[in-house]
């Protein structure tokens, strides 16, 4: 069912039935990953979209979603600071300005292992197409640009798991920026990366804050496969892009699937 | 900016000029009561003392509890939310008071969760690399006691165990209690693995009160004075000598 299988096919001649349900296992990004949910079968697929606020996100999870809905696909979508244990704990520790850079990334981290396990994996599990709006590399990202060492940001987000397809909306700043003021009149403390020091004028701050999470993205590409997508065109350009991989890649697995029949 | 974390790290080891003085072992060691004679020893010779306990972070805490009150917590997050909780102590106060010359004294360091995370069924070099920008400690008193000692000790005077300390998120045993024992014992392995790579002073739990704390004393002192004859303060450090000689 998944991109294993066809490369197993090659591998492998003796294709039984059982050797197929072992390639469902739950893959993590290290293989270490959470021990005691290695043997779980994933019957889903796991789409993430990655891209900066105001870079159409939420767009085209909603039409991806209505797309695939109507093809007859259970969706489930999901995304950071979604969890109900810790994300009030994260927007009130953010207000009061009174937590290091490492304990936020750690709380992230803990939110976001909540979501994986009470949600992600569950939803995976039962053969839902879970859709997450940002992942694990917008966390790092974030701490890294504010220069928490990065090879410790990856081995901490090692217990996720791998996602199908990853999908990064590439936005120029300069571009971004319309949109936002666009959106919210104003621009954002956080996502301007005010915290940062990095210029006292706002605008400034935002670009530039901006380009570095951008090169963040940037050197994350190849070491995790995210496909980059022209975020600086029209919403229906877009989606056509990302619609076009996705069936490419179901097409794919029902392939798969059929020859195993 | 960019991966200068570790470096930094290595650049501040000469700068922290303070002293930072761990207990570890299980609920019911007496590590605690130990730590707390320590605390009131030094803080009574005029030492700048802070001391940290693990789990106490306000701004974690709250949230912490919540999930335990509702018994949602997986091994994951259980161990990410106590690392929260360290990190905030540590960059709050542990790190920034050692760098200003204070004697830091933890009753459980990273020790706890590396021995608690991995019996839960965490990766030990996932936790590890949670921890890896800890500052070593100076001293690490282990106070090593029989499980059964230590488990009489808790459980005399507490009608209930709580769900999470008696482990039976691991599902164990039905039986709280049983559960408990066999909890600890395991946390007790891990705590034993480590002992000499991490140059842990075993001190005996079962001893008297008295005759632990001035093997631990007898242990600052000479720590105190390693680092105090850098800083030339050898006065206060055989001041404090004479009161243990007693």
């Amino acid at each position: 069912m998944n991109k294993m299988i066809s490369r197993k096919l090659t591998k492998n001649k003796d294709y039984s039935t059982t050797k197929k349900e072992s390639n469902n296992k739950i893959k993590f990004i290290n293989h270490s990953g959470i021990k005691y949910l290695k043997d779980i079968e994933i019957n889903g697929s796991f789409i993430v979209i990655e891209g900066p606020d105001a870079s159409g996100r939420s767009t085209q999870i909603q039409k991806i979603t209505e797309k695939l809905e109507a093809d007859g696909h259970a969706v489930v979508n999901a995304g950071l600071k979604r969890s109900d244990l810790i994300s009030q704990g994260i927007i009130e520790a953010k207000r009061n300005f009174q937590v290091g850079r490492r304990t936020m990334a750690l709380y992230y981290a803990a939110d976001f292992a909540d979501q994986l396990e009470n949600k992600i994996v569950p939803a995976l599990k039962a053969g839902f197409i879970v859709i997450s709006d940002r992942y694990i590399y917008t966390l790092i990202a974030r701490s890294s640009v504010r220069g928490i060492n990065k090879n410790w940001l990856h081995q901490l987000h090692g217990f996720a798991i791998k996602p199908d397809l990853i999908f990064y909306l590439n936005v120029d700043p300069f571009n971004l920026i319309h949109r936002v003021f666009k959106k919210n009149k104003s621009l954002d403390y956080y996502e301007s990366g005010s915290d940062l020091g990095l210029s006292a004028d706002i605008f400034d701050s935002f670009i530039k804050y901006q380009l570095l999470l951008k090169k963040e993205f940037t050197m994350m590409q190849k070491k995790y496969g995210l496909i980059d997508v022209d975020g600086n065109k029209s919403i229906e350009d877009i989606y056509h892009n990302i619609q076009t991989k996705i069936s490419g890649y179901l097409d794919q697995n029902k392939k798969n699937e059929t020859l195993f029949r | 900016m960019e991966g200068s974390n570790n470096n930094n790290n290595n650049k501040n080891k000469n700068n922290e000029s303070g002293i930072l003085i761990v207990v570890e072992g299980i609920d019911g060691s007496g590590k605690s009561t130990q730590i707390h004679l320590v605390d009131r020893w030094l803080r009574s010779k005029g030492y700048d003392v802070f001391f940290t306990e693990w789990n106490s972070s306000e701004t974690v805490r709250e949230i912490t509890s919540k999930g335990k009150k509702k018994a949602r917590l997986t091994p994951m997050t259980f161990s990410l939310l106590h690392s929260t909780d360290f990190a905030d102590r540590y960059e709050k106060n542990i790190y920034p008071l050692l760098r200003a010359g204070y004697i830091v004294l933890a009753d459980r360091y990273i020790y706890t969760a590396l021995a608690r995370d991995t019996v839960r069924g965490c990766d030990q070099s996932w936790v590890r690399n949670m921890y890896s920008y800890a500052r070593k400690p100076d001293l690490v008193f282990y106070f090593r006691i029989p499980v059964e000692i230590a488990v009489t000790r808790i459980i005399s005077g507490r009608p209930k165990l709580k769900h999470y300390e008696a482990g039976m998120d691991l599902g164990l045993s039905k039986d709280e209690y049983e559960s408990y024992k066999i909890f600890q014992g395991r946390i007790v392995d891990e705590y034993e693995s480590m002992v000499s790579d991490e140059n842990f002073i075993v001190i005996d739990g079962t001893l008297d009160i008295e005759k632990q704390q001035n093997t631990v004393r007898r242990n600052v002192l000479r720590t105190l004075k390693l680092k105090n004859q850098i800083r030339g303060n050898i006065a206060r450090v055989s001041q404090l000598e004479t009161n243990t000689d007693e």
